[in-house]
């Protein structure tokens, strides 16, 4: 499964996103949430970078705003060795030619007022293909590509069921030859039996055009499915980055070990030992200090409360956030 | 090898599901608005208008200024179906020929009102910040006006005459126009189809008017066809106060208030144009209701 080269398609240098939240009569900024706080990473080439995490943990706000689909507060985002978080906003609709996204909700992200061909031949038009001919003809290849038919083009997103939609907007995101495509969720509304379909769908265009996923899921079955490495995040933070196999068979983190054993089983004669973490997630509004997973971790140490750890590396490609871990 | 077995079979299953035709969003309000027997009226009763002020030469034989005084104040006959007014004029002549300047009052002022009106929406709810706050605080400022008084204030500012009134009505309605356009562009800006449109690479023209703008539709029809029976009545207000229309004109409004003073005497000089106000009123609200049902997003499926 490796087709991973030296070189870093992305690197995301200490990416936070912090939203103003205002109140008051004024309607003055009275506090922040840190929706990404401080989060680096890289993707290789190739590779489907896994990013897990509870409902609001900022997985979904990290992949926006690496493609600037929200502002990021601060912090470098370099594609291809290019800092793309500061370039004029023409520059980055250029940009997106190669960096590509597929939506959660199949349902809310196609124009319900376009016919597919419409849909799927708008990139390629603002893209510079001007001959009408030549969009019809990449429509209907990109079309069979995802598994649907040529006369679907004609039709309309509402007349199609949810797997069939979800298709439609791979083909969109593919009518470029992005490089990069980042998958937020593309499978969660879906039903079980449609995501093993559009699971496979994409990891077979993987390999046919050397696309490099970064796959946001908060299914911890569908990401180990697909990923090459999984990136655990915990109110807004990355606390576990690691190839698939180690993450889950041997993983660091209290936090992702928690959550790992939380997984269900098919077997229902293994006794396992859960564990089962008190309280709910803090606000990230008002984060708890040093480690944010201190107040529920069940090895909790004085530091914990003091010193917020450092993604560092335990092995050979296992990082890992966590004070017991670090040699200092 | 394997991969291109995956891909096929997946086609195979999609291939087994029932050939459906086209629907387009048009087709399918249309049919649902033929369901809808109100709405059917009120456009039957706006066509029977638009064909009375368009064959209203054919439908007539004298003028709208044929004064023939020894047939002061008929009541309705065989040769005056609506009577004559106090100049001997035949009142049938002149409300076939007021239709005309009704409709044409109510389509531009409501053409006027709604181009302006969308443009200020749209720059407002897209672009948000500063120029949201300063288009809405102008809108503010006209709505807190109460709209008759602050069309005859413009009328007063540019002079008596029918254009100077439609020019009114039509600014009176800009900020209907707007603070609803507005709203709904907000509540788009969060869809995801837009935000993947932006993630397409397009650029903020290609967004407003490709996705924005065509989805925005619904109310601005419905608001265009309210606002007609409106931008009639008002224009018949401002003639009634004599700021529209001048006196030969057979404006509706006018000539309810030039038959003020015939109320008793002869009580059809103010009838019939009172009913023919109030039923293309209400012609285009009974078509304007049937059409918020059609296109009403949430009654779909």
């Amino acid at each position: 499964m490796s087709t991973q080269t030296e070189a870093p398609i992305l690197k995301v240098n200490r990416l936070k996103k912090y939203f103003d939240v205002n109140g008051g009569i004024f309607g003055r900024k009275i506090g922040e949430i840190k929706a990404v706080d401080d989060v680096s990473f890289s993707v290789n080439k190739g590779e489907i970078l896994g990013i897990v995490g509870e409902s609001g943990c900022g997985k979904s706000t990290t992949g926006k705003a690496i493609l600037r689909l929200i502002e990021p507060t601060e912090g470098e985002i370099l594609f291809e060795g290019e800092d793309i978080s500061k370039v004029s906003d023409e520059k980055m609709r250029q940009l997106r030619r190669d960096m590509q996204i597929i939506f959660q909700d199949p349902y809310a992200s196609l124009n319900p007022r376009h016919t597919v061909e419409k849909i799927i031949s708008e990139p390629l038009l603002v893209h510079g293909m001007n001959d009408a001919k030549k969009r019809k003809e990449r429509v209907k290849e990109l079309l069979e590509i995802v598994g649907l038919r040529k006369d679907h083009a004609s039709r309309y997103p509402h007349q199609f069921s949810g797997g069939q939609r979800q298709r439609i907007g791979i083909a969109r995101a593919l009518a470029n030859h992005p490089k990069l495509i980042i998958c937020d969720e593309p499978v969660s509304a879906l039903d079980v039996s449609v995501q093993s379909q559009i699971l496979n769908l994409m990891k077979d265009l993987r390999e046919k055009f050397q696309l490099t996923y970064i796959f946001i899921a908060h299914d911890l079955s569908v990401v180990k499915h697909i990923s090459d490495r999984i990136g655990v995040m915990y109110l807004g933070r990355l606390v576990e980055l690691a190839p698939n196999d180690q993450l889950y068979e041997n993983p660091k983190h209290p936090y992702t070990q928690a959550l790992l054993s939380a997984v269900p089983t098919t077997d229902p004669d293994i006794k396992r030992d859960r564990i089962i973490l008190e309280g709910d997630v803090p606000s990230p509004e008002n984060p708890p200090t040093g480690c944010a997973f201190h107040t529920r971790c069940p090895m909790a140490m004085d530091i914990c409360k003091e010193v917020r750890p450092s993604l560092q590396k335990v092995d050979e490609e296992h990082n890992v956030a966590c004070h017991l871990y670090q040699d200092e | 090898m394997q991969t291109s077995r995956k891909i096929e079979v997946s086609n195979k299953n999609l291939q087994h599901d029932e050939d459906m035709s086209t629907i387009s969003p048009f087709r399918d309000t249309m049919r649902r608005l033929r369901k809808n027997r109100l709405a059917i009226t009120g456009f039957i009763i706006i066509l029977v208008f638009i064909l009375i002020a368009i064959f209203a030469p054919l439908l007539t034989s004298s003028g709208i200024d044929d004064q023939v005084l020894s047939n002061r104040l008929q009541p309705p006959s065989a040769e005056h179906w609506f009577g004559t007014d106090d100049l001997g004029r035949d009142i049938f002549t002149r409300i076939a020929y007021g239709a005309r300047i009704s409709l044409l009052v109510g389509f531009f002022a409501v053409t006027g009102a709604l181009i302006f009106g969308t443009f200020l929406g749209i720059i407002a709810g897209y672009y948000g910040r500063w120029i949201d706050m300063l288009i809405s605080r102008i809108f503010d400022i006209l709505l807190a006006f109460p709209s008759i008084l602050l069309a005859i204030a413009i009328v007063a500012i540019l002079g008596q005459s029918l254009q100077n009134a439609l020019i009114a009505i039509a600014i009176v309605n800009i900020p209907i126009f707007g603070r609803l356009v507005r709203s709904k562009v907000i509540s788009l800006r969060e869809e995801e189809f837009v935000l993947a449109a932006k993630a397409q690479g397009m650029k903020n023209g290609r967004i407003i008017f490709h996705h924005v703008l065509p989805n925005s539709t619904a109310p601005i029809i419905v608001q265009a066809t309210l606002g007609f029976g409106t931008a009639i009545l008002e224009a018949a207000a401002l003639g009634f106060l004599g700021l529209g229309a001048t006196s030969p004109t057979p404006e509706w409004g006018k000539m309810l208030s030039d038959a003020r003073d015939f109320i008793q005497l002869a009580p059809w000089t103010l009838i019939f144009p009172g009913i023919s106000i109030m039923l293309v009123v209400l012609g285009f609200n009974l078509m304007g209701d049937g059409l918020r049902d059609a296109l009403d997003p949430k009654m779909k499926n």
